[in-house]
């Protein structure tokens, strides 16, 4: 039963409220109020990413290019892209809900070096400005990708946004650096490896892909600010440099990089369909060992993104195999949670509906990924809507599925509030239909032909692009309902109770919202994970 | 507004059959796991929905025998995908011995072509219907890619090397060229059309005007570039003599041997310290900025002709 060493009667005094002025939340050094800065600043990278993205769809609805001058359309979807992955999907998860509950979780105060987390917001900041300087000054129309020899000869603000991404790098490592030796050393007395939350494990994983990755990454940039700013060759073969060598670096990173959007989901996954079933999760050990397995496996099959690029096609066979072997620890998860529900107590609420349309999007996102590891399909379909469609899948129907799920699932822990269950449900409705009609139509589209980045297009694919220009506007809807009604449980909302969803784990045995230190009492964990049914010894590993 | 709703590419090479069996049976699988997963979702979600508020779920913790099973499903699908796909690819990458070879340029937003009879076009290409084309691709200037969806083929266009791609159209008609590598500003202007022809068409076609040879290109370059005076046999030996040199095994300095391909001439037109042949100084100076890739495309079609001075092959 929940552990009985915290008061779960709300006290008048609070993390939110402990303190008051500006200065004592920029200067704080608490992991729940340095997430709730990580959650301000990323919904207003979300704001602008989605903006962009709207301009991209407006131009697409007409097969000319007539609404922006060609290189402005090359600059929106190259910020898109930016903003999108860089200062929103990277650190969504990990930076907001992981920052708030991964110390809770293992029952600690704080995370390891509150000060480092602390810095770390501020170098995800200093990264966001430079990037909008680089917007405001200009933009830069090299694709998220700044593939070289066009990013060493384009004229726009190349260095300036690289600038950005490189100095958000550092605080990505500095969070991964503080789960990591968080979860080694400050996991509560009796709180083993497999009695911690999935979530915990899923952000013990990314974590290793964000120290271990993200280097690479800044080196990457780093040279080719280099070769843009001293001339040196590295990548352009007409001073001696390879471009290629530029893809490979690239995706060393930014294909872990994915993983590091979509595994903090998984564990959001794995916290919810447990909530909502009340049924400890199905094979916990193999859910915790499979993101390990996604993790590693993560590291070596970037060379899927070069297929067609003159890599050497046996180079090619190798990337082509190991990147159907990470689809296996994926396919494990989601056969993992639907079994969870067989004999589950299933709510319908919000969080659920959330986490239900993620196994669904997920697995479409999953298997069509598939399509790109197949080689001889590759060729056909590389650099198509039907990429786009893809990860689109994982991104938004994965990733952002999970953030909005656990938004909604914790709200009324951060806030103390609850917010409107009708409007959520009706948010999570209108989302997953504007999704689908979004990016299925791209499927379409993409093996049709019509290659990505493209402010132009025949006229036969006009149908395909209004239905998710129209789907995206559904989708502009839905997300703004959450703003709308999250905000509005703020000001209007009932105060929510310590355990509004019957849920177990430590982070509901404390008060919503908790005091400052979270624990008064350091609590001893004395059963699994997920334990709903105490009288049963849970087997683990 | 264009009011047709495609659904499927048109198919019109020899190998598109092949990719789009690839991909009804990865469509197939995919639409067999997603409407299971929802299903059992759906189905559970409803079946076992809470009917009481302190109702908790059942106590099941996992099952090893389920675990192995959608491991191993999982496991062996993936690898009769790799297989196949493994096996359509090394068919789209290998260009078969014999092929008609047609040279593509590709430069910030037009593709050039030049093909063997001298005949050139900008962002066409007319090939004829069941002949094994092979296009060799450089490109000027950033990378681009040389797409024909109708086709099934694609290949980036890398400046710095020179890439391959072969097809063998199969139905007459006009298909559609993209560039399908971010090039910078006018990259979806960067488009064209393939036109397959039947073969007598095709021919009267070749027969309307053609300029110089990209042999005949290359054998002026050769001269106006001087190579000539190190590059013969009675010059003391100053170059390697280059006939016949083309796809043989090549004795570099450092011991180690390269076969004389597209790529290595290239290279050695472009980089020359890069390789050095066994038994010659490191002399010869770089062409980088004296010949584009036209020129060197055309370069390398000479030496490709030079008769192989009695060896046999």
């Amino acid at each position: 039963m929940p552990s009985p060493h915290a008061p779960v009667t709300a006290p008048a005094t609070n993390y939110l409220n402990a303190t008051h002025g500006l200065a004592s939340w920029l200067l704080t050094k608490d992991h729940k109020r340095i997430a709730i800065l990580y959650l301000i600043s990323i919904t207003l990278f979300f704001g602008l990413g989605g903006l962009f993205a709207g301009i991209v769809r407006l131009e697409l609805l007409t097969p000319q290019s007539d609404l922006l001058e060609p290189d402005t359309y090359n600059k929106m979807f190259t910020l898109h892209g930016v903003v999108m992955v860089f200062f929103f999907l990277i650190p969504s998860i990990p930076a907001v809900l992981g920052n708030w509950l991964m110390p809770v979780m293992i029952g600690a105060k704080d995370l390891a070096f509150p000060r480092i987390n602390l810095i770390s917001w501020y170098l995800y900041v200093i990264g966001g400005v430079l990037t909008l300087a680089a917007i405001l000054g200009g933009g830069v129309d090299t694709g998220w990708t700044f593939y070289p020899p066009y990013s060493t000869v384009s004229p726009s603000h190349v260095i300036l946004a690289g600038l950005g991404v490189f100095v958000a790098g550092f605080s990505s490592i500095l969070t991964g650096l503080n789960f990591i030796v968080s979860v080694h050393r400050m996991r509560a007395p009796g709180l083993t490896w497999f009695r911690l939350p999935l979530f915990v494990w899923a952000h013990y994983a990314t974590s290793l892909i964000m120290i271990l990755g993200t280097p690479v990454i800044a080196i990457t940039i780093l040279l080719l600010a280099l070769e843009r700013g001293l001339g040196l060759g590295i990548f352009d073969p007409t001073r001696g440099g390879d471009p290629v060598l530029f893809q490979h670096l690239f995706w060393f990173y930014s294909h872990p990089a994915v993983y590091i959007m979509i595994l903090p989901a998984m564990g959001v996954m794995s916290e919810l369909v447990a909530a909502f079933s009340r049924k400890n999760v199905f094979g916990y050990s193999f859910v915790a060992f499979s993101s390990l397995g996604i993790a590693v496996l993560g590291f070596v099959v970037w060379g899927h993104h070069l297929f067609v690029s003159s890599q050497s096609a046996y180079m090619g066979l190798i990337f082509s195999i190991l990147s159907m072997l990470v689809a296996i620890p994926s396919a494990v998860k989601v056969f993992n949670w639907t079994a969870t529900l067989y004999k589950g107590s299933i709510s319908w609420d919000a969080p659920m509906l959330y986490a239900i349309g993620f196994i669904g999007l997920f697995t479409i996102g999953g298997l069509t990924g598939l399509f790109l590891a197949t080689m001889g399909l590759d060729i056909h379909v590389h650099d198509t809507y039907f990429v786009v469609a893809h990860f689109h899948y994982i991104m938004v129907g994965g990733a952002i599925f999970g953030y909005l799920g656990g938004l909604h699932y914790w709200w009324p822990k951060m806030t103390g509030k609850l917010y409107s269950e009708a409007w959520a449900r009706v948010s999570a409705i209108v989302i997953f239909v504007g999704f689908n009609l979004t990016f299925f139509p791209q499927f379409i589209v993409g093996y049709l032909g019509m290659p990505r980045r493209y402010a132009m297009y025949p006229d036969e694919f006009q149908v395909l692009n209004v239905m998710s220009t129209a789907g995206a506007t559904v989708l502009g809807v839905g997300y703004t309902l959450p703003l709308a009604y999250f905000i509005y449980s703020l000001v209007k909302g009932p105060a929510a109770s310590a355990n509004p969803w019957g849920a177990k784990g430590l982070e509901w045995t404390i008060p919503s919202p908790p005091p400052t230190e979270n624990f008064l009492v350091t609590p001893i964990v004395t059963e699994p994970a997920y334990n709903y049914n105490p009288g049963r010894e849970v087997e683990v590993a | 507004m264009g009011r047709t709703l495609p659904l499927f590419p048109e198919a019109a090479s020899t190998f598109a059959g092949n990719v789009d069996a690839l991909y009804f049976f990865l469509v197939a699988v995919t639409a067999f796991f997603s409407v299971l997963i929802a299903g059992l979702v759906i189905f559970f979600a409803v079946k076992f929905r809470r009917r009481s508020p302190d109702e908790v779920g059942a106590p099941i913790t996992g099952s090893l025998a389920l675990e192995l099973l959608w491991t191993i499903i999982p496991l062996i699908l993936t690898m009769v995908m790799f297989v196949w796909g493994a096996w359509v690819f090394l068919d789209l990458a290998r260009p078969p011995r014999g092929s008609m070879e047609i040279f593509v340029v590709g430069k910030q937003w037009m593709w050039k072509v030049q093909h063997p009879d001298g005949q050139r076009e900008i962002n066409e290409l007319h090939v004829p219907v069941g002949r094994n084309v092979r296009l060799t691709i450089g490109s000027e200037d950033v990378i681009h890619s040389y797409y024909i969806p109708a086709f099934r083929q694609k290949i980036d266009a890398v400046p710095g090397k020179l890439t391959t791609m072969w097809f063998n159209a199969s139905k007459a008609g006009e298909y559609h060229l993209f560039c399908a590598e971010y090039c910078g500003t006018k990259h979806s202007g960067m488009i064209g059309r393939i036109v397959a022809m039947e073969p007598d068409d095709f021919e009267q076609w070749l027969a309307g005007g053609a300029g110089s040879t990209p042999v005949a290109g290359g054998e002026q370059l050769f001269t106006d570039l001087a190579c000539v005076t190190c590059h013969q046999s009675d010059t003391g030996g100053r170059g390697p003599v280059l006939n016949g040199i083309a796809g043989k095994a090549v004795l570099l300095a450092d011991g180690s041997t390269v076969v004389a391909d597209d790529n290595y001439l290239r290279e050695s037109i472009m980089n020359p310290q890069a390789k050095i042949v066994a038994g010659y100084q490191p002399l010869m100076p770089t062409f980088q900025g004296l010949v584009n890739e036209e020129g060197l495309l055309q370069l390398i079609a000479y030496i490709k002709s030079l008769p192989s001075g009695g060896s046999g092959y």
